[in-house]
C-alpha cells in the first residue's frame, strides 16, 4: 500500500501533444526568437573565447556588427556572400531528393569533391591540349559520370540489399578524401601534395556582371528547376510516394529500387555540378578539402527548409551569413578561424531545438494538489 | 455477495486535438470478475484503458485503486499498481527471446539470472494452463504464442489487474476457448479481468458484467446475466440500426478471375498459400473467411502483383465488348478454334457452344440472331507487376488492410491520393492534377467524407473517412475485380454500411468483388458465395445463404480436410 | 619478428582512440541514437582535458591526481556534450542525423579554438609516466601502452557486459530496438537514452583524451582527431554493435591505418608514396564491405538498433 501512496503524491506538471497546425507566422515567431536566443548565447561564448572581448566588455557591439559587416559593407563582401551561399545551396539542392525519399544520403561531401576531382582530372591531362570550350564540356560530364558513380554505389545496394545507407554514405566520403589524395601523390611528384591552380579549364564569367554572377545564376535556375521537378513533375510524385511508404509505391505500380537509383542519380548529378562549379569556376584546383565540410551543412540546410528549394534559400542565407560574419569576428578580434564553427553550432542547436515548439505542444495542468481520499 | 472495488474511474475525459475520445466516463471493476467493455470501434474503448495502463494521461478526471486516489503517468505507475495491459499489437522486442521480453523491467532484486526467470515463467504456465518455450525467439513465434508471451508478461509482474484488448481478434476459435478458460482460472485466483471486445458472443459467454461505451461515454454498465445480444446492441449503437444487408440476386455471372493451383512462399521461405484454386465471378461477391493470417493478404497480394508466386495461374477473362454477330464473319477463319471455347453467348449471357455444328450451322445461328459474340480476352496474370497488369488493361482494383500504409499517402492530400494509381497518365514528365480534383471534389460530395478541403492530408481524418477516400478510388476507376481486404475494420456502424452498399453497387454493375472479413454475421449476410481458407488453403466454398457460422467456423481451423466444394 | 610485435603493438595503441570512440557511440546506437556528433565530442573531451592540465599544470599537484583530473576535465566536457545532444534529440525530438553534424561542427570548432589558446609545453608535460604506467621504464615499443590503453579495453568488456549479461543492458537494448515495448514494461525510456548517450559520449571523450595526451602526445594532436570521430563511427559497424568486438576492430582498424608508414620501414617491402592513401584508405573500405555483408547475410542479430534514428513519443497515434 505504501507504494500506492508514494504514486499519488503528485501529477506531472505538463505533458505534450503534437501540433496539429501551426500559423507560418508564429512558425516564423518562433523561429526569429531562437535565432535571437542563439546570438545572445553567441556573445557569452565570446566573452569566454575572446580575450579582446573580456578586457574590454563594451566591443560587444562591434562583435555583433562583425556579421553584418562579414557580408554587405562592401560590393566584394556581398558578392562572396553570394558566391558562397550558391555553393551551399547547389549541394543542399543535390541532398534533397534523396532526403524526400527518406534516403539519408549524407554523402554529399564525398559526392561533391568526386565532382571537383572528375573535373580537374580532365583539366590536369587535357587542359591546353584540347580547345577551352571542350575542356569545359569534357570537365562537366566527367564531373557529373563522378557525383553520380559515387551516388548510385550505396543506392544500388540499398536496392538490392537494403544496406543502411546513412552508414554507407558516410563511409563513402572518406573514401573519396584518401582517392583525391592518391590523385595529388600522383600529379604533385614533389610531394607536397598541393595541386597549383590549373591553367586551363576555367569557366569563364559573363561579359556583365560580377566574376560570380553565372554561379550563382545557375544554381539560382536550379532551384527553381528542382522546386518544379519535386512538385509537379511524375517523378518527384514517385519520390514523395517512396518517402512516405514503400508499400504504398509497390501498391501504385511504383518500381521502388528504380526510384531509389534514379533519385540517387539525381543528387549525384547535382553533386557531380557543384564540384564543377568549384573546380571548373572557383578553385581550378583540388584539395582533400575542397568541399570544406559544406556536404554536412547543406544536410542541415535541406532539413531547416523542410526540404523545400525555395526555402532553401533562406535557410542556405542564413548559414552563409552566419559563416562570414564568423569569419569576420575572428578576424577583427585576432582569434582563431575555427571560431565560425562555433558560432554556426550554437544557432544551430537553437534552430534545430526550436522546431520541437513549432511541432509540439506543451500542455500545462491546472489543478495541482491531489488529496487523500478516505476509502 | 459483496465484492471489493479494486479500480475505479471518475469523470475521465481525455482529448486528442479538437477530438474528445473520452467523456466524463466513471467505471468501477470489482475484485475477481471478469469485465467487458463494449463498443464500437473508435468508440473510446481502447483510449480509457491506455489511461489505466499509463499510456495516456487524462485532462480530466481521477482513478482509484483499492479505494486510494492514484496518478497513473507511466506504464511503469501501473505496474506499481499491479495494472496490466496486453495491447492488441504486442510490445514484444523481436529480438528477444520469450523469457527476455517478460522480465523485461522488471524489478527484482539480485543478478540477472534467465534460469530462474525461465522455470518461474513455466511455473506460471503450468498454474493457469499455457503452452511455452521460455527460450524462443518472438521473430520465430506464431501470433498465439506471442499473446501467451504478454499475458505471461503481466501475470510475471504480479498483476491482479489484466486489461486485455481485443484477444481473440487473431486467434481460432479453440485457441480463444483456451484463452476463456485461462481467464476463468484467473478469476477465480481473485484477479480481475477486463476485456476490451466488440463480439457480443464472446462477451456474453466470458464477462460477468458488461460496460458499454459509445462515442467515447459511458452509457451502462450491466450484469451479463440480465443482458441479451440485442439490448446490449442496442446500447451499443444507440439507435436503432437494422442489421439486414441487401442482398440481390447475382445477374449475368461469368467467370471473372480464375486462380489455379496458386503457391505462394514468403520472404521467410514459409509456404503461405498451397494449391489455392478457385473462380471469381461477375455480379457476385465472394467472401473470403479464415483466422487473421491464413493467407488472406499474400492471396490477394498474389493476385494484385505484389506477392510473388512460387507456382500456379491467375487467369483473368476481360470482358471487353459485346458484338453483334454481324461482326463474326469476318474472323470465319477461326470459327474451328472458337466452337470449343465458351466464347460464344446466347441472348441470356449463357455460355454456348458449337462445339460439332459446321460452318453454315454456325451461320445460321448467327443470322437467327440468337448469338453474341463476346470477345473475351483470357489473360494470365501471374509474375505480372501492378504496372503490367494494368498496361494489359485489367481493370483491377484493390483496397488493401492497411489504409495508410499502403492504399494511401498519409501526408498527401484527397487529390494527391487520387493519382496514387493514375498519376502516370497525361502529356510528358509532369502530372496533371485537374482531373484528379475533380474526383476528389466527386468523392468526397457522393460518399460524404469529412475533411477540411481536398488538400487535408488524409492522415488526418478520421478511420471512416480515410476508408472511403480508398474505396471511393478504386472504385473509380470502374474496376471488373474489385478486391477488398477488410473494408470495415474499424469502422463505425454507418460507414461499414456505406461500403456495404458501395460494394453491392459493384456487384450489380457486373463487378467480381472479392470480400476478405473478419465478421462471420457479415460475410453471410452480405456475399453470395464464402471460400474458408486455413493456413494458406482451401477448406471449403459455401453458399452464404445455406451456410451456418458453425460450418464456417469448423472450416476455418481443422487442418487435415481437403477442399471440398460445398457449393458453386 | 620484432618488427611486427612493435607494429601490432602500435597497432594496439592507435586503435585505442577508435575502441574508446566506438566503445561510447555503440551504447549511444543501442538505445536507439545514431550520434554523428561523436567527433565533435571526442574532440571536446581532449579539449576539456587539456584544459584542466593547462589550468592545473603549474599547482605542483602529486602526479596521480594530474591524471586523475585531466580525465575528469574530458568526461566532464564530453558528457556536457552529450547532454546537449541528448536534450535535443531526446527531449527536443530533434533529427539525430542533422544534430550531429551540428555538434560535430560545433565541437570540432570550439576545440580548435580551445587548444589554440593553450600551452603545449604545460598540457603535454604534464606527468607522462604515469599515463604510461605499466611500462612507463621501458624504452621499446611497448612504452606505447600506458594505463589509458587498458582502461579503454576494460571499459570495451564491461561495455559487453553490461549490455549482454545484466539487467540494465537488456533494458537499454529493448530501448534501442523497441522504445514502445520498453515503455510499456515501465522502463524510463527517457533516463536510458540520456543516460547511454551521456555516458556514451564521456567513453568517447576520454577516446579524444587519450589520443592527444597519450597515444599521440604531440602538438597537432588534435588536428587529426576529426577524422579519428569518423573512424570510430566506422568501427561500430565493423564491430557489429559489440564492444569487445572493438578492441579486435580498432586493432585491424590501427593496423592498417597505420601500416603505410610502417612497412615503409620494412626493406623488403617497397611502398611508394601514392600507396600511403590507398592504405589509409583500407578501414573504410573494409567497413562498407562489412556492411554489405551484414546486409546480405541479413541475420537478425547484426543488423543496427531497429528504431535507430527515430525519436519516440509516447502520445503518438
Amino acid at each position: 500500500m505504501s507504494e500506492q501512496k508514494k504514486t499519488a503524491v503528485h501529477e506531472p506538471l505538463f505533458h505534450l501533444a503534437k501540433r496539429s497546425n501551426i500559423s507560418f507566422g508564429k512558425a516564423m515567431l518562433i523561429r526569429a526568437v531562437a535565432i535571437l536566443l542563439g546570438l545572445l548565447v553567441c556573445g557569452l561564448v565570446a566573452f569566454l573565447l575572446i580575450d579582446k572581448l573580456r578586457e574590454n566588455p563594451g566591443k560587444i557591439g562591434d562583435f555583433y556588427y562583425s556579421f553584418i559587416k562579414g557580408s554587405f559593407t562592401t560590393e566584394r563582401k556581398l558578392w562572396k556572400f553570394l558566391k558562397n551561399m550558391a555553393i551551399l545551396q547547389c549541394i543542399s539542392l543535390a541532398v534533397t531528393p534523396a532526403f524526400r525519399m527518406r534516403f539519408w544520403n549524407i554523402g554529399a561531401e564525398g559526392q561533391t569533391l568526386m565532382g571537383v576531382l572528375g573535373s580537374i582530372t580532365v583539366a590536369f591531362y587535357w587542359g591546353g591540349r584540347l580547345p577551352e570550350w571542350l575542356l569545359l564540356i569534357l570537365m562537366l560530364i566527367a564531373a557529373l559520370l563522378y557525383g553520380a558513380v559515387w551516388a548510385v554505389i550505396p543506392a544500388l545496394f540499398k536496392a538490392k540489399w537494403n544496406t543502411n545507407e546513412t552508414l554507407f554514405t558516410l563511409m563513402m566520403n572518406y573514401v573519396a578524401t584518401y582517392v583525391v589524395s592518391y590523385f595529388l601523390v600522383i600529379w604533385v611528384p614533389s610531394g607536397s601534395s598541393t595541386l597549383g591552380k590549373l591553367k586551363y579549364g576555367k569557366l569563364p564569367p559573363l561579359p556583365f556582371g560580377d566574376q560570380y554572377l553565372l554561379i550563382i545564376l545557375i544554381v539560382l535556375l536550379l532551384t527553381v528547376g528542382l522546386f518544379i521537378y519535386l512538385k509537379y513533375s511524375k517523378q518527384g510524385y514517385e519520390i514523395t510516394v517512396v518517402g512516405e511508404s514503400v508499400r504504398t509505391a509497390q501498391y501504385s505500380g511504383i518500381n521502388v529500387k528504380k526510384v531509389i537509383i534514379r533519385t540517387m542519380v539525381v543528387s549525384g548529378l547535382l553533386c557531380g555540378l557543384t564540384g564543377y562549379l568549384i573546380g571548373a569556376g572557383l578553385d581550378q584546383s583540388v584539395t582533400t578539402e575542397s568541399v570544406g565540410g559544406q556536404g554536412f551543412t547543406a544536410i542541415i540546410v535541406s532539413w531547416l527548409a523542410n526540404f523545400n528549394p525555395l526555402i532553401m534559400i533562406v535557410t542556405a542565407g542564413l548559414i552563409s551569413f552566419l559563416n562570414s560574419g564568423a569569419a569576420q569576428i575572428s578576424q577583427d578580434f585576432n582569434v582563431s578561424g575555427a571560431l565560425p564553427d562555433v558560432i554556426v553550432g550554437i544557432i544551430l542547436f537553437f534552430i534545430i531545438g526550436c522546431e520541437f515548439f513549432i511541432n509540439y505542444q506543451i500542455v500545462f495542468r491546472h489543478s495541482a494538489k491531489v488529496k487523500e481520499v478516505a476509502k | 455477495m459483496e465484492k471489493k472495488i479494486a479500480l475505479s474511474m471518475r469523470g475521465i475525459t481525455k482529448r486528442f486535438g479538437s477530438v474528445v475520445a473520452n467523456h466524463n466516463v466513471d467505471l468501477d471493476v470489482y475484485e475477481g470478475e471478469i469485465l467487458s467493455i463494449l463498443g464500437e470501434n473508435g468508440c473510446g474503448k481502447t483510449t480509457l484503458m491506455n489511461m489505466i495502463s499509463g499510456i495516456y494521461f487524462p485532462d480530466e478526471g481521477k482513478i482509484y485503486k483499492d479505494g486510494n486516489e492514484v496518478v497513473i503517468r507511466s506504464p511503469k505507475d501501473a505496474f506499481d499498481l499491479k495494472i496490466g495491459m496486453i495491447h492488441q499489437h504486442f510490445k514484444l522486442v523481436d529480438l528477444f527471446t520469450a523469457a527476455e521480453n517478460i522480465v523485461l523491467g522488471v524489478n527484482e532484486k539480485g543478478r540477472h539470472n534467465l534460469k530462474t526467470v525461465n522455470s518461474r515463467v513455466s511455473q506460471i504456465a503450468e498454474k493457469y494452463g499455457f503452452h511455452i518455450d521460455p527460450q524462443k525467439k518472438i521473430y520465430d513465434m506464431s501470433v498465439s504464442e506471442k499473446q501467451t508471451v504478454e499475458i505471461i508478461k503481466v501475470l510475471y509482474r504480479g498483476a491482479d489487474i489484466l486489461i486485455l484488448d481485443e484477444p481473440t481478434a487473431v486467434l481460432t476459435p479453440q485457441e480463444i476457448e483456451r484463452l476463456f478458460h485461462v481467464l476463468r482460472r484467473m478469476k477465480e485466483d481473485g484477479k480481475s479481468i477486463i476485456i476490451i471486445t466488440h463480439k457480443l458472443h464472446e462477451v456474453l459467454s466470458v464477462s460477468d458484467r458488461v460496460a458499454i461505451l459509445r462515442k467515447g461515454e459511458h452509457i451502462a454498465t450491466v450484469n451479463t446475466c440480465d443482458a441479451t445480444e440485442s439490448s446490449l446492441t442496442e446500447m451499443m449503437v444507440g439507435k436503432k440500426v437494422s442489421l439486414d444487408i441487401d442482398r440481390s440476386e447475382p445477374e449475368n455471372v461469368q467467370p471473372r478471375l480464375e486462380v489455379k493451383e496458386l503457391n505462394c512462399i514468403d520472404s521467410e521461405g514459409i509456404q503461405v498459400l498451397k494449391d489455392i484454386t478457385f473462380t471469381a465471378n461477375s455480379g457476385e461477391i465472394l467472401g473470403i473467411a479464415g483466422i487473421a493470417g491464413s493467407g488472406q493478404r499474400e492471396l490477394l497480394e498474389a493476385i494484385a502483383g505484389l506477392h510473388p508466386i512460387a507456382s500456379g495461374q491467375i487467369i483473368f477473362n476481360n470482358p471487353k465488348k459485346d458484338k453483334p454477330v454481324t461482326f463474326f464473319h469476318k474472323s470465319l477463319g477461326k470459327v474451328k478454334d472458337m466452337a470449343a471455347q465458351d466464347a460464344f453467348h446466347d441472348k441470356a449471357g449463357a455460355p454456348m457452344r458449337f462445339k460439332g455444328m459446321n460452318n453454315t450451322q454456325i451461320k445460321a445461328e448467327v443470322a437467327a440472331e440468337n448469338v453474341l459474340f463476346r470477345e473475351d480476352e483470357v489473360m494470365n496474370l501471374r509474375g505480372k507487376t501492378p504496372l503490367e497488369i494494368r498496361s494489359l488493361g485489367v481493370r483491377l482494383s484493390f483496397v488493401p488492410e492497411d489504409r495508410l500504409g499502403m492504399g494511401l499517402v498519409g501526408s498527401m492530400g484527397i487529390t494527391d491520393n487520387m493519382m496514387l494509381r493514375s498519376y502516370r497518365k497525361g502529356h510528358a514528365g509532369f502530372v496533371d492534377r485537374k482531373k484528379p480534383r475533380e474526383l476528389a471534389e466527386e468523392i468526397i460530395k457522393e460518399l460524404e467524407v469529412s475533411t477540411p478541403g481536398v488538400n487535408t492530408p488524409v492522415r488526418r481524418l478520421s478511420g471512416g473517412n480515410v476508408q472511403k477516400v480508398l474505396v471511393g478510388r478504386e472504385i473509380a476507376f470502374a474496376p471488373k475485380v474489385l478486391m477488398a481486404a477488410y473494408p470495415v475494420r474499424g469502422l463505425d456502424i454507418n460507414s461499414s454500411y456505406t461500403i456495404y452498399n458501395l460494394l453491392n453497387k459493384q456487384k450489380k454493375n457486373g463487378v467480381a468483388v472479392i470480400f476478405v472479413g473478419e465478421d462471420l454475421d457479415v460475410l453471410l449476410a452480405l456475399c453470395d458465395r464464402i471460400m474458408v481458407i486455413n493456413s494458406g488453403t482451401v477448406t471449403g466454398m459455401l453458399d452464404a445463404r445455406t451456410a451456418t457460422k458453425e460450418e464456417i467456423g469448423l472450416l476455418m481451423t481443422r487442418t487435415d480436410a481437403p477442399a471440398k466444394e460445398v457449393a458453386q | 619478428m620484432n618488427v611486427w610485435l612493435n607494429f601490432l603493438i602500435e597497432s594496439l595503441a592507435f586503435g585505442a582512440v577508435f575502441m574508446y570512440g566506438s566503445t561510447g557511440e555503440i551504447l549511444t546506437e543501442k538505445a536507439g541514437h545514431l550520434n554523428l556528433g561523436i567527433p565533435g565530442i571526442m574532440c571536446m573531451g581532449g579539449a576539456g582535458g587539456c584544459l584542466v592540465l593547462n589550468i592545473i599544470g603549474g599547482w605542483n599537484l602529486p602526479p596521480v591526481l594530474v591524471v586523475i583530473l585531466g580525465v575528469m576535465g574530458a568526461l566532464m566536457m564530453s558528457m556536457l556534450m552529450g547532454l546537449i545532444y541528448s536534450f535535443l534529440t531526446v527531449t527536443l525530438r530533434a533529427n539525430q542525423n542533422v544534430t550531429g553534424l551540428a555538434m560535430t561542427t560545433f565541437g570540432v570548432g570550439l576545440m580548435k579554438v580551445i587548444m589554440s589558446k593553450l600551452d603545449p609545453t604545460v598540457y603535454l608535460v604534464g606527468p607522462k609516466k604515469i599515463f604510461r604506467w605499466p611500462f612507463a621504464e621501458r624504452t621499446d615499443a611497448l612504452q606505447y601502452l600506458g594505463v589509458l590503453f587498458f582502461v579503454g579495453v576494460a571499459i570495451a568488456i564491461v561495455a559487453s557486459w553490461v549490455l549482454y549479461r545484466t539487467k540494465v543492458g537488456l533494458r537499454l537494448r529493448s530501448v534501442g530496438e523497441n522504445p514502445g515495448t520498453a515503455d510499456a514494461v515501465g522502463i524510463n525510456v527517457t533516463r536510458y537514452k540520456y543516460l547511454a548517450t551521456c555516458i556514451g559520449s564521456g567513453i568517447s571523450g576520454l577516446g579524444g583524451f587519450y589520443c592527444i595526451i597519450d597515444y599521440m602526445a604531440s602538438q597537432e594532436a588534435y588536428l587529426s582527431l576529426e577524422a579519428f570521430g569518423w573512424l570510430s563511427i566506422a568501427l561500430v559497424i565493423f564491430a557489429l554493435w559489440r564492444p569487445h568486438m572493438t578492441i579486435i576492430g580498432s586493432t585491424v582498424f590501427g593496423f592498417l591505418f597505420s601500416c603505410s608508414s610502417y612497412i615503409a620501414n620494412i626493406e623488403w617491402i617497397t611502398v611508394t608514396m601514392a600507396a600511403k592513401p590507398l592504405l589509409k584508405m583500407l578501414p573504410y573500405v573494409v567497413t562498407v564491405l562489412v556492411l554489405i555483408i551484414t546486409s546480405i547475410r541479413n541475420k537478425r542479430e547484426n543488423q543496427p538498433p531497429a528504431s535507430l534514428g527515430l525519436a519516440y513519443f509516447r502520445e503518438e497515434r
